[in-house]
């Protein structure tokens, strides 16, 4: 026996399966319906519970192949009905969660949570043995610092800066990627297409940055309260409008704070691979993967962009405009300093896991460095 | 891009009868296509055959033709109605067989008429063989190794490149019609002519085979700005070999990684925009070879289908209804989904359940015909399961089927068991779990079954505990479109069994305002005997219900159906109709009462087990239906009525009887007690037929009893459905049987009015009717069959049975006569009186004529006689309706698919009984200007009329015979009576000829003449087509 217990009181028991110890953090849950073996590694996931909101999980075991970072981030899975199955001979999810020291826990009835979650908005709380009283559990959660002003981007960051070569044989852009918690496919969707990759902690000042003497900048995902990170946005104002930059999720996010806009916490953020995001330029509507509690809020206050015209204002670095939005939400998606050559989306371009739609950003971003 | 407004009249093509392959889910597209349409101002023009469909009810149209879907007819419609458009993608394969006719003889051109949905060019790439498999290499694409055939010659060139086993595809049939997978050169040949044969274009597709594959399917929808969504990933637990239909499937998909299912995601784009459908929805099939990641593209359907229908309900998207918006201009983002409303229909949905399908099949009434499943369709059927587990949905699907019979005999060894599930049957699963049970490992089910692993430790698990799929308490979800990320108001539910909240209590999420609610009961998984028909009268149901002021609560686990669209009622539980879900359903509702009465046989076997429950039933009480159904009290009723009924006996041993068959006095029609669609019923003419039958069926349903009826001969078959509310009868309507008693009266073709009853016999035929229902008490529906039987002291009229509640005939009458039979009795039901609804005691117009005709499988069941008998075997049923009978029977015949020719050759072959009827018949079709053949006996007698006749001979007599002339196509038209016992051989190997070549075969006399009157009337041109609306405008 184990339970969810939420900082509100809200208590879901199941069955303890993964490593025995209890954790605390921030209950969140994710909508897709396979990858979740990409979803705990990616770093973007620290600190955070993940509750799965399709029933099996563990259907066709883990692989190196879906690693997106490491090791597991996340610091527990909550499922309805975890299985433990492997295939060609493969290691089971169950298995490697227990082997990597993460708590789990099944049986829980994930959509009466999620129900809560959504209610209620993203909260702390924790996953505990049966043997944890209430109270117990309860004071663990309080001790667990809120979500909001935390910076996580240094607890994922790399300590040593990283090179790597391109993948597909050519010898194209030279990248520098500032690590706030990458994910393996971004790095993987930029090799592919050619590009070296200079991977700095997140701590390497402007000077460091461009000592590798890169062609382009690569901002990226990471976990964390965007608004934590003023050391790395000022880091981002040194860079920007000297090389084309792109920025995924947390990068959106940074590059947005740079040209002067706020972020805010969602209620309980966008954590699946089925959202769809709206190119305001060409109306095209892709189906994106999304891993988000924090969003963009726009030039003049506005949280969600009900006009279909792109959103243009002035700022440090020239004429912006934001490009994408949410059509669940109208949330902001995407921004561009047409400029400066760069553009960011809050959304997942590089999938894993999740749809491929967008792929073709990556490809935009290579041309636009244009070696 | 908003509604296009050039366009204001859109005509849609429904798909016409039930077939296997081609069942309820078109009238669910069909139905919420035409909601939409009107909703956004269209003009809709429908055109289907089958009556029994929701989508041909008046007010689903500005006009409605039940007329055949023949490019005759449909282009007279056309030319009356002139419509700017055609939506041609909600009728199946029908519908795009038809569509493409029209556009290929210039009709569409001519009186301009454009293609929305799918264009010409998009159909052909994707329904012709060669140009499907060019398009998909020219994108990228790999499918399997093939190569096109016309002739045996020709595919016998390519054995080698294409390697065996083959899968052999007939091009343009339904449902793989015709196909099959050759594991040798003898099966290759075979299967290459069958194939070739059965396809329109005489054209086959031999693959490289991917057996034991995964097979998976995606549903695409795609609108004019280029975007795309897949709406549902469907796994058949069944690997590649079986078709998908027979399928049990799962959704989502279980087995694949998230990168391979993206793979899987990517190729499905590709495939639509290559094909280039530009607007609506597609279905992708593919295989996936299971260790190396292989993907092979099978096929796609560029448009709705059994599958889309089923990843509607299986996510709450409706994917009829937005594709039917994406086809007058709108785009994904501009229409809202209707379960979130918040959001658009441009995202993909997302469940957090698990869903699976059954298919139900009938080999039970099809003897000697081959029940391996294939990638040619059988089943009849099928039942959906939503658990929040793989195990609870499928155990729940499991228990949705009803079997009629027991899944196969499993007390066999291990040994046998594991090589009937490497060999797949209806059975299968059921087989599956007992090898579990007897131990059979995870290694050799695999080995034997090439199913998932996942699936079969699935299986272990539910063999070893089936408790633990089930443990916590039973509490109702929803579905949302979601995973509950955004709040839903649609009340869709399904039973998930979780732990209970803090409380104890269950975590309903069903929202329960405080307006009184009447449960209806569906029907469940379609099969023969039970299908639409029933369906169409719950979907009204539930309209006067809601109609009433009262909510209406359905519940049914029919994926196709239209009562399970989540629109249909105020609340749908997707649930099995067993007592312990239905009354856990109303457990929760506290209804003012449930309505048993129209979802045929299933929810009148639990009325008892619910009424011992206390629950209120609504309408016609449960002692009524138990005299209508007892034997013994049906006949003290008719005696104290003073009504006659042929003389009949109870038997439970052999012994017993044969005593009763001489008291009853043979022929005897003998039965099993409470069987549905005629099934084990039979006529024997002696006592040793008798003791053959006995000895038949004594490994058959149950201990229960055998009913021995008198039968009588050469009698006409009247039904007659009837409104009752305890008080008044009103007529309904009275319809004549073409075919004479002893054939099902769902298998015969029927007339309404009558048009060879004499007034007074009508008038007899009412009073009884009224007299069956006041004594009953019946509130609601009555069927009541009768025969005449022609005394030579005058016509004389028999009560064989009486079924107080809906018939199979209710959506034909309400068609017929203009008036909704089904919601005039659900008023009765709710209190109303026959006086208020203020209807003429009779409901019947004489101001033309409606010809009902049944829809047989013969065609995918080619081992099985195509003799019509007591026992039911259609699938669906069509409506002609016209001034007179002749040319209503033609219209008939030609939207079942057995359009009577109007020149050529018949063939006669006739019982000695028949002989001198039968020469006077081959003298009217003489006259008609036919050639006729005829085996020596019935040639002597035709030759006798003074009428030319060419001799054939008999099978015994060797070739070149009688078989080899039908299926050398010298024949146009077969009439073939058989005698009433035994030495069938012969028949059976003319009737099978004449179903393989498609041409008609008439196996009643009876039938035969209505055939040469309808010839005859055809002679004066073709028929007027003619709406609904129109003919019941006056009445």
């Amino acid at each position: 026996m184990s339970y969810v217990l939420l900082e509100d009181g809200t208590r879901f028991d199941g069955e303890a399966v993964g490593a025995p110890q209890a954790v605390t953090g921030e209950v969140v849950f994710n909508t897709a319906m396979s990858g979740y073996q990409e979803s705990v590694t990616d770093p973007s996931y620290a600190r955070q519970l993940i509750t799965f909101t399709y029933p099996h999980i563990g259907n066709y075991g883990v692989s190196d192949a879906a690693m997106e970072s490491d090791r597991i981030h996340a610091r527990a899975v909550i499922m309805r009905d975890a299985r433990n199955h492997t295939r060609h001979g493969g290691r089971g999810w169950l298995d490697w969660l227990r082997a990597e020291g993460i708590p789990a826990i099944t049986g829980v009835d994930t959509r009466a949570l999620v129900r809560h979650i959504r209610d209620a908005g993203s909260m702390r709380g924790g996953v505990f043995g049966a043997d944890i009283d209430e109270r117990d559990a309860a004071v663990a959660i309080a001790a667990e610092a809120p979500m909001s002003g935390l910076d996580l981007a240094r607890e994922v960051t790399p300590a040593q800066a990283l090179e790597l070569d391109a993948t597909n044989g050519v010898r194209g852009a030279t990248i520098a990627l500032l690590d706030t918690g990458v994910k393996s496919s971004i790095v993987a969707s930029l090799r592919a297409r050619g590009a070296r990759l200079l991977i700095h902690p997140c701590t390497s000042d402007a000077q460091a940055i461009l000592a590798g003497s890169p062609d382009a900048v690569m901002l990226v995902n990471g976990p964390g309260d965007p608004a934590a990170l003023d050391y790395l946005v000022e880091q981002v104002r040194g860079l920007v409008g000297r090389l084309p930059m792109f920025g995924i999720c947390l990068g959106h996010q940074l590059l947005c704070r740079a040209v002067g806009l706020e972020t805010y916490k969602l209620r309980f953020g966008h954590r699946g691979v089925n959202h769809p995001v709206k190119d305001l330029a060409t109306g095209r509507i892709e189906i994106t993967s999304q891993n988000h509690g924090f969003a963009v809020i726009g030039p003049g206050g506005e949280h969600t962009v009900d006009d279909e015209r792109p959103v243009r204002w002035e700022t440090d670095f020239g004429a912006a405009e934001l490009t994408h939005i949410n059509l669940y939400d109208r949330t902001v998606e995407g921004l561009r300093l047409p400029e400066a050559r760069a553009s960011t989306v809050q959304y997942h371009p590089e999938a894993g896991p999740g749809p491929h739609d967008a792929l073709h950003l990556f490809d935009r971003f290579i041309a636009e460095i244009g070696v | 891009m908003p509604r296009r407004d050039d366009i204001r009249r859109i005509m849609i093509l429904g798909s016409g009868p039930i077939v296997i392959g081609q069942a309820a889910e078109f009238d669910y597209s069909g139905a919420q296509a035409c909601k939409v349409l009107a909703e956004e101002g269209f003009e809709v023009i429908l055109v289907n055959s089958n009556p029994a469909t929701i989508m041909t009810d008046p007010e689903f149209a500005t006009a409605t033709y039940i007329e055949p879907l023949l490019p005759g007819p449909v282009t007279k419609i056309i030319e009356r109605e002139r419509p700017d458009a055609l939506l041609p993608t909600l009728g199946g394969q029908t519908a795009l067989n038809l569509a493409k006719a029209l556009h290929e003889d210039g009709t569409l051109e001519r009186l301009g008429v454009e293609l929305i949905g799918a264009d010409y060019d998009a159909i052909r790439r994707a329904e012709d063989r060669e140009l499907f498999r060019e398009t998909m290499v020219a994108a990228g694409l790999r499918v399997p190794r093939s190569t096109t055939a016309t002739s045996v010659a020709e595919a016998l060139e390519h054995i080698d490149e294409i390697g065996l086993p083959a899968i052999v595809r007939p091009a343009f049939t339904l449902g793989g019609q015709g196909g099959g997978i050759a594991r040798n050169r003898a099966d290759y040949e075979r299967i290459v002519a069958g194939g070739i044969a059965a396809s329109p274009i005489g054209q086959v597709l031999v693959e490289e085979s991917v057996l034991g594959w995964g097979e998976f399917e995606l549903e695409v929808m795609r609108d004019r700005n280029d975007n795309v969504v897949i709406v549902c990933s469907i796994e058949n637990v069944d690997p590649m070999g079986v078709h998908t239909g027979d399928s049990v499937t799962v959704a989502p998909q279980q087995t694949l990684t998230d990168d391979a299912y993206q793979r899987l995601r990517d190729q499905a784009i590709a495939v639509i925009r290559a094909v280039g459908v530009e607007t609506g929805g597609a279905n992708v099939q593919f295989a996936v070879d299971p260790d190396s990641g292989e993907i092979v593209v099978i096929e796609m359907n560029p448009r709705v289908s059994r599958s889309s229908a089923l990843a509607s309900k299986a996510t709450g998207f409706p994917i009829a209804k937005i594709a039917a918006r994406l086809a007058v201009g709108y785009t994904l983002e501009e229409i809202s989904n209707d379960i979130t409303r918040a959001t658009p229909a441009s995202f993909e949905p997302t469940i957090d359940y698990v869903v699976v399908k059954w298919p139900r099949f009938a080999f039970e009434k099809f003897l000697g015909v081959d029940a391996d499943l294939t990638t040619h369709m059988k089943s009849v059927g099928e039942a959906m399961a939503i658990g929040r587990t793989f195990g609870q949905a499928f155990l729940k699907a499991m228990r949705s089927r009803e079997l009629d019979v027991a899944a196969a005999d499993l007390d066999v060894p291990l040994e046998a068991l594991l090589e009937r599930v490497a060999r797949p049957g209806a059975s299968r699963f059921d087989e599956l779990l007992e090898a579990i049970r007897r131990g059979a490992s995870t290694e050799q089910l695999s080995q034997a079954t090439s199913i998932d692993t996942w699936f079969l430790r699935e299986f272990e698990m539910l063999v070893h505990s089936p408790e633990a799929a089930f443990a916590g308490v039973r509490c109702y979800k929803s579905v949302d479109t979601c995973a509950a990320e955004f709040a839903a108001t649609t009340p869709y539910h399904y039973s998930a069994w979780e732990r209970p909240a803090a409380d104890g209590s269950a975590r309903h999420e069903v929202v329960r305002g405080d307006r009184a609610s009447v449960v209806i009961l569906g029907s469940g998984p379609n099969r023969i005997g039970q299908g639409i028909e029933f369906d169409y009268c719950c979907v009204h149901a539930a309209m006067t219900v809601q109609a009433s002021g009262r909510d209406a609560v359905m519940i049914n686990c029919n994926p196709e159906t239209v009562s399970t669209d989540y629109d249909t009622s105020d609340r749908l539980y997707f649930e099995p109709l067993t007592l312990e879900d239905v009354l856990a359903v109303i457990e929760l509702e506290q209804p003012e009462g449930v309505i048993v009465q129209f979802g045929g046989q299933t929810p009148l076997r639990l009325a008892a087990g619910l009424e011992a429950a206390g629950v209120r039933l609504l309408g016609t009480s449960v002692d009524s239906i138990d005299v209508a159904e007892d034997r013994g009290r049906f006949g003290d009723l008719l005696e104290r009525l003073g009504y006659q009924a042929p003389p009949y006996a109870t038997a439970r041993t052999l012994e017993d009887a044969l005593e009763a068959a001489d008291a009853v006095g043979f022929p005897l029609l003998v039965r099993p007690s409470y069987v549905l669609g005629g099934r084990a019923m039979e006529i024997v003419y002696s006592r040793a037929d008798l003791e053959g039958y006995l000895r038949r069926s004594a490994t058959a349903p149950d201990g229960r009893e055998i009913f021995l009826d008198h039968f009588l001969e050469n009698a006409i078959e009247v039904d007659v459905d009837a409104l009752c509310d305890g008080r008044d009868v009103v007529i309904g309507g009275i319809m004549q049987h073409v075919e004479e008693a002893g054939i099902h009266s769902g298998d015969s073709a029927c007339v309404l009015p009558p048009h060879s009853l004499g007034s007074e016999m009508l008038d007899q035929i009412r009073e009884q009717t009224r007299g069956i229902a006041l004594a009953l008490h019946v509130v609601g529906l009555l069927n009541v069959q009768f025969a005449v039987v022609s005394r030579p002291s005058g016509a004389e009229l028999y009560v064989i049975e009486a079924n107080p509640r809906a018939s199979r005939t209710v959506p034909f009458v309400s068609k017929a006569i203009g008036r909704p039979l089904a919601k005039l009795a659900c008023s009765l039901m709710l209190g109303e009186t026959l006086a208020s609804l203020d209807l003429p005691a009779d409901l019947m117009s004489s101001r033309y004529v409606a010809v009902k005709e049944a829809v047989l499988p013969f065609n995918r069941f080619l081992g099985a006689d195509s003799l019509l008998g007591p026992e039911m075997r259609s699938t669906g049923e069509v409506m002609g309706v016209a001034a007179d009978f002749p040319t209503a029977f033609a219209k008939a015949q030609a939207a079942a698919g057995s359009a009577l020719p109007s020149s050529g050759t018949v063939f006669v072959t006739v019982t000695d009984s028949d002989k001198a009827a039968g020469a006077g018949l081959a003298a009217q079709l003489h006259d008609l200007g036919f050639a006729i053949v005829a085996t020596s006996g019935t040639a002597d007698a035709i030759e006798r009329m003074g009428v030319p006749v060419r001799k054939l001979r008999k099978v015994a007599e060797g070739s070149p015979h009688v078989v080899d002339a039908i299926a050398g196509g010298e024949v146009d038209l077969v009439i073939n009576t058989p005698t009433g016992s035994g030495a069938r051989s012969d028949g059976w190997e003319i009737r099978r000829a004449a179903v393989t070549r498609g041409i008609p075969c008439i196996t009643t006399l009876s039938g035969g003449q209505a055939a040469a009157r309808a010839i005859s009337a055809a002679r004066q041109g073709d028929p007027q087509v003619v709406s609904l609306q129109e003919l019941h405008a006056a009445s």
